[in-house]
């Protein structure tokens, strides 16, 4: 296959990506374009990077801005909102006992047994739900019940409300990093900067680093793993900050 | 503000993922340009810039996890997910067969 020029440019409406003197279109056949000039800039990148074969599963900010621009499960600003902070009432940092949870909230559920496990939760996580609390003045807690913490209302409501804040786009961005995280908390933790990804993605998977310290770790799974949760957290902390930025962002796009 | 390091290291690191993903014509890649760029209009480091250089800094770490992971996953993905089915010549080569040329036709 010969070598592409992939490059971008600007038009009233965002900015577009042309492959090829084509220009990239989505799978809703949409013409692809994007508020931020950074954001097509790592686009047409990911489009570079592809050799013999076009893989479209290591083209995470892509698909992010197919989802952006085609909405294809057809949800409202309050809907992604609701879902976002449903994950609160089951996020990681409140469970995990034994049986892992694929839904909900990572970090509040805390397990008894065994007790290194419970100690690494309670070092790991605990500072980061004390951050949250005091950044979002709210109550948070935790919890061994498998029902979880009683989240107050009040602390669901400011999390809408301050989800609300964002623009379509970056909140399509954050409610794909909290289900890969299966953490609100830690989603708001990184993406207020004050984790990176690599400490989300660890303290997201706690127990299994857990299992791997002690059984051992096995590259093709725990490795791959590892790299795709990264790979996709990052993709959507990126897309969610470049999308944000009101000083670059193309506001036109971006409404709701 | 997460604890990130050097910007340095950060940005030598970048630029060596955007070599990977690029190929020979790196240097003169957006990405890579838009990159440096941007290390360089944020170099002064007076009291007034210093939170949105924090930013570029988070950003720039953030984009270099997204590369390597990427660049990561990939190559464990061909080490052990990518063989797929042999071809015909393959499986034919495995009990000492070759398939036969066909004038005009299959090979």
């Amino acid at each position: 296959m010969p070598r592409r020029q992939d490059f971008y440019s600007d038009s009233p409406g965002g900015f577009e990506i042309n492959l090829d003197h084509r220009k990239l279109k989505t799978p809703q056949a949409k013409l692809f374009t994007v508020p931020s000039e950074a954001l097509a800039i790592a686009v047409a990148t990911e489009w570079d990077s592809q050799k013999d074969t076009i893989k479209f599963y290591t083209m995470h900010l892509t698909t992010l801005c197919n989802t952006a621009l085609d909405n294809p499960t057809q949800r409202n600003k309050t809907q992604l909102i609701g879902a976002a902070v449903k994950f609160l009432e089951t996020d990681t940092v409140w469970y995990e006992m034994g049986a892992q949870l694929d839904f909900g909230e990572r970090v509040g559920y805390r397990v008894e047994e065994p007790p290194a496990l419970a100690e690494l939760q309670k070092n790991e996580w605990d500072p980061v739900v004390t951050w949250a609390e005091k950044r979002y003045n709210v109550t948070i807690g935790s919890s061994t019940s498998i029902l979880g913490p009683n989240i107050p209302a009040s602390t669901k409501e400011t999390f809408v409300s301050h989800l609300a804040s964002y623009n379509m786009w970056a909140l399509q961005g954050i409610e794909f990093v909290i289900t890969q995280l299966k953490s609100l908390i830690l989603s708001m933790s990184l993406i207020d900067r004050h984790i990176t990804v690599e400490k989300a993605v660890l303290l997201s998977r706690l127990e299994e680093e857990y299992q791997i310290r002690r059984w051992g770790n096995v590259e093709w799974a725990h490795d791959y793993d590892l790299c795709e949760l990264r790979a996709r957290t990052a993709a959507g902390t990126l897309f969610v900050h470049l999308c944000s930025e009101s000083s670059t962002v193309k506001h036109k796009l971006l409404q709701d | 503000m997460a604890a990130l390091g050097a910007p340095l290291r950060t940005l030598r690191a970048l630029l060596r993922e955007l070599r990977h993903a690029a190929g020979r014509s790196y240097r003169d890649s957006p990405a890579y340009r838009h990159v440096l760029a941007a290390f360089r209009a944020h170099r002064v480091t007076s009291e007034k810039l210093c939170r949105a250089q924090q930013e570029l800094h988070f950003q720039a770490t953030t984009y270099l996890c997204l590369l390597r992971s990427v660049r990561e996953h990939e190559a464990l993905h061909r080490e052990y997910h990518g063989r797929g089915e042999r071809s015909p010549q393959e499986v034919a080569g495995l009990v000492g067969f070759r398939l036969p040329q066909q004038p005009g036709g299959k090979s």
